[in-house]
């Protein structure tokens, strides 16, 4: 029946079962979804970032060819809840009404004020021009320090301020008598400037209903199906156990969907009413208003340090853009940050406050790091310029203060403990692979002879919180719910195996791994495992992909229901094999009793024995099927050592990435392909931050980036080679040993970059170049700098 | 309405369409080739790149009208008695794709490149890429399946 496995499949680079149907183009984007009567939907979005609703007339829409209906979102407003906020993280926070359509007013430049439903996509299209509203413009509030004024313009005038809420942390000593203690008292400002998540396939929806039972299908591009179901009951009253949510192909998330959608909805609420199933597709321009952006927060840091450079403490004052509204894990994103702020250092104080705002944008949550790369940046850029202060090596000042490869477990001071880390290891190897000696020497000589091109050199050793999430610590956070994942295993009658997992890729390479990890408990062959996931019918249960999260909880999920299968299965051939439990060996899928090799089932075989079920123990129920949920008991925390040499022209203000190397430690791998994969994906993320994308919005709150032309994601050409390395100190509160790898690049890569670039300048008097550190912005700098200004951009 | 005729992955198709049709919408939603997928609205992104008379255009920027007559081959049109195109073979041994997404219309641009520079430098891969937007990979395994697709050494 199976050629017995003998190579482990845990740590093989095996190229991904996922790959087939995609380079061949037999794909299943929602998109591509197309049943009997399908109707388009197009959403008419407001042109303005503030402003009354005093009229929506859709009656001329109805009239246009093709048009099958068409809403105002007054006719929509009955039976439509306000969209979910899962994250209120304070308890008196404001939490601001959020309808999927607006009714009486619009918040932000892409606020939905009408649907029409049509035969195809382009008379959809056509017909919202005959849409008419009449609008009554309100003052936009952009600019977050001046929200927070007594008489400024408000975007919830029911709630009376723009101040959403205010979360502290204060952890350690106490910071002020901490700060009367240090030598060196440094304070900066960095800006996180808003980005647009850029997932490669838009957003889609496609609703199809039966209509006589009141059942629903929604294929969605999501990240999330089972929350999305459970939200989206609650959202349009349709009870859950008639949704069935479907997550097909997805064409990546990065965070941007990690969401529940008005448009999701919309188009139940549309299919609903109807009894006709409808479709709706976000073009890109469209997206870029109405899927939600990710950073946005101005970063006020004061560190505190002897003159040999020991951390004493550090002071962290956070503003938060919020946008419009309060989307599913708005507020907590920059609370997810709150707890890296101090990274791998030890130091004796941590005060922490961060307050979200309410501006007329498109709401901000989670885009690739979600909170961390955000801290990653402020503590990376400060220990910078305090290295620079006390005239240390950055990475001296680095070993001066970060935990110890022998003082793990370490509970750091903002208290979360870190199980396991060596640092010390991963910037050892990075440093040789970067060559930052050489590089150093030659820097120097380049300043002497006041080069025109000036190299820099950045580090960034960070960490990270992956994981999520135990379920208590969630509580304590107060989020809506759990972090546990849920694995079951099915032996089919012929051998073959399915897993069915709770996570949901969409890129990550889950059906791979997940295939690894089940084909090395069980004694299977790779080719043999198939992997169910993303549909709430065939993987009913499941909290799904965000947050590096789901080999460090949902592959342990998969790990141990593979091992309870191996118990059962163990059952069903000591009594074959008529031999005791205990004398039975399983090596590799086979069973055999120890002392007579001749005496032998696969697992394989037993299932089959198992599903004919003729001769199994007494009163055995007759399955060897499993099943098995993990709360996490702790996060996990990757770490590494990423270093960037830049080559600045101080003539046209242009960056060049020369070296990137990056050394990861994620723990023990599953798939080191994979991995690196995901290494190279979040690190250029990373320096797309720090280089090229920005959201930009105009003084009446515009999004003027507001298409894929004006706004810059990078292409191969704008991108270096990366110089990938790893160490492998393995997570210790799971059994895989594994610490998640999706964010790691994006949060590490950032500051690295502009670390480096101010590097590069500094011996011209420039000390700050804000991101996205473009030609225009880099030359500023300089010629700031130069005319004896303020160093900062 | 105009009456086209297309040549699609080697079937002629005859339809009426509407003169401001897209190729891509018409390859999608008329002849449910739903391979070429569609990534943006300003012709930035590339995924919907396919091959019309031997020069990979964007099918979102070119009318179902002005591929009258012609044929046209998409990612669907690629394999050859069931043997995959070698870059397919070499997107997939090179992990050169996560979600996918854009994968048809880097392939498609990637045989261009190789129709007119059959042994090119990682450089040349870049720079022939550059309209073509990838957001998971960082683009190096891109640049290396290209390589090797090419019958080029490439290390890891």
């Amino acid at each position: 029946m199976t050629d017995q496995v003998t190579e482990r499949e845990v740590g093989r680079s095996r190229a991904r079962k996922e790959d087939a149907r995609l380079v061949t183009g037999q794909t299943n984007w929602t998109d591509n979804i197309s049943v009997n009567g399908l109707l388009h939907l197009a959403i008419l979005r407001s042109p303005m970032a503030h402003a009354r609703i005093d009229r929506v007339d859709v009656a001329p829409a109805r009239e246009r060819p093709g048009v099958v209906a068409a809403f105002s979102g007054r006719d929509l407003a009955e039976g439509l809840g306000s969209l979910p906020c899962a994250w209120p993280v304070t308890e008196d926070i404001v939490l601001p009404d959020h309808p999927p359509i607006a009714v009486d007013e619009v918040r932000y430049a892409g606020d939905p004020v009408a649907v029409v439903v049509a035969r195809d996509r382009y008379a959809a299209a056509d017909a919202l021009e005959a849409v008419e509203v009449d609008y009554t413009p309100l003052p936009p509030v952009l600019d977050l320090e001046a929200a927070l004024a007594e008489d400024a313009p408000l975007v919830h005038a029911d709630k009376g301020t723009n101040r959403c809420y205010v979360w502290p942390l204060a952890t350690g000593e106490d910071y002020a008598s901490v700060r009367q203690r240090a030598d060196v008292v440094l304070k900066r400002r960095y800006v996180q400037q808003r980005l647009i998540p850029n997932a490669m396939e838009p957003r889609a929806v496609v609703v199809t209903p039966l209509a006589a039972s009141g059942e629903y299908t929604v294929y969605s591009a999501t990240q999330i199906p089972h929350i999305l179901r459970i939200m989206l009951s609650m959202v349009t009253g349709v009870p859950e156990h008639k949704l069935r949510v479907i997550a097909p192909d997805v064409g990546g998330g990065f965070g941007s969907k990690l969401q529940v959608y008005g448009e999701e909805a919309l188009a139940l609420a549309v299919a609903q009413r109807l009894g006709r199933p409808v479709k709706w597709t976000e073009s890109r321009s469209e997206g870029y208003l109405a899927t939600h952006h990710g950073r946005g927060m101005i970063q006020d840091i004061e560190i505190a340090a002897t003159d040999e450079g020991k951390l004493l403490g550090l002071k962290v004052d956070l503003l938060a853009d919020m946008g419009a509204y309060l989307m599913l894990v708005t507020p907590g994103i920059p609370i997810l940050g709150a707890f890296m702020y101090p990274a791998i250092y030890k130091m004796d104080a941590y005060d922490f406050t961060c307050t979200g705002v309410f501006t007329t944008r498109t709401p901000t949550d989670a885009y690739r790091g979600a909170g961390r790369p955000e801290a990653t940046y402020a503590i990376e850029r400060i220990m910078d310029e305090l290295a620079v202060e006390l005239g240390l090596d950055p990475i001296e000042l680095r070993r001066r203060n970060w935990i110890r490869h022998e003082e793990f477990p370490y509970t750091a001071v903002a208290g979360l403990t870190y199980d396991s880390g060596n640092y010390e290891a991963a910037t050892d190897k990075a440093l040789a692979l970067f060559g930052y000696d050489a590089l150093r020497s030659e820097q120097q000589k380049r300043n002497e002879h006041g080069d025109v091109v000036r190299l820099g050199i950045g580090v960034s050793t960070y960490t990270e919180m992956c994981g999520l999430a135990p379920s208590r610590v969630l509580r304590d956070l107060r989020y809506g719910a759990g972090g546990w994942e849920a694995a079951s295993i099915r032996m089919l009658p012929t051998g073959k195996v399915e897993v069915v997992t709770g996570t949901s890729p969409h890129g990550q390479g889950h059906v791979t791994c997940w295939s690894q990890i089940a084909s090395d408990v069980l004694g299977v062959p790779f080719e043999d495992v198939e992997v169910l996931h993303g549909d709430t019918k065939a993987a009913p249960q499941g909290m799904d992909t965000y947050g590096s999260r789901s080999l460090v909880v949902g592959g342990t999920a998969v790990h141990h229901a593979a091992q309870k299968v191996v118990e059962k299965a163990r059952k069903v051939a000591a009594h074959l094999l008529e031999a005791s439990e205990h004398d039975l060996e399983f090596t590799h899928g086979v069973f055999s009793v120890k002392g007579s090799p001749e005496a032998r089932k696969t697992i394989q075989e037993i299932a089959f024995e198992t599903f004919s079920s003729h001769d199994l123990p007494d009163g055995m129920e007759p399955t060897i099927n499993a099943e098995h949920l993990v709360d996490p008991e702790n996060f996990s925390y990757p770490h590494g050592t990423h270093l960037c040499a830049v080559e600045v022209d101080t003539e046209t203000g242009r960056t060049t990435i020369r070296s990137y190397v990056c050394v990861d430690d994620v723990g023990r791998v599953i798939n080191p392909m994979i991995v690196e994969g995901q290494v190279h994906g979040g690190v250029a993320q990373g320096i797309a931050q720090a280089l090229y994308e920005e959201a930009v919005y105009d003084d009446e709150g515009n999004l003027v980036s507001g298409t894929m032309a004006d706004y810059l994601v990078p292409s191969a050409a704008d991108l270096p080679e990366f110089v990938t390395g790893r160490t492998e100190t393995p997570a210790t509160s799971n059994p895989l040993g594994a610490k998640g790898v999706g964010e790691a690049g994006t949060i590490a890569s950032t500051p690295a970059v502009v670390n480096a670039i101010v590097d590069a300048l500094r011996p011209l008097g420039v000390t700050e170049v804000a991101m996205p550190c473009t030609p225009q912005r880099v030359w500023e700098a300089i010629e700031q700098a130069r005319s004896g200004k303020d160093g900062s951009a | 309405m105009t009456r086209i005729s297309v040549k699609v992955d080697g079937t002629t198709y005859e339809d009426e369409v509407e003169p401001r049709l897209l190729l891509v919408h018409y390859l999608r939603d008329r002849l449910g080739l739903t391979g070429t997928p569609v990534g943006c609205d300003t012709s930035n992104c590339g995924a919907c790149t396919v091959d019309l008379d031997g020069e990979s255009v964007k099918s979102c920027s070119v009318l179902a009208v002005q591929a009258d007559g012609s044929e046209v081959t998409t990612v669907q049109g690629l394999a050859r008695d069931g043997e995959w195109h070698p870059l397919q073979s070499a997107f997939h041994e090179r992990h050169a794709l996560q979600c996918g997404y854009c994968t048809p219309g880097m392939i498609m641009a990637a045989r261009d490149l190789l129709r007119e520079n059959p042994d090119p430098t990682a450089d040349d891969v870049r720079q022939a890429l550059e309209g073509n937007l990838c957001r998971c990979t960082g683009y190096q395994n891109i640049v290396r399946a290209v390589l090797a697709a090419s019958g080029q050494e490439v290390t890891t």
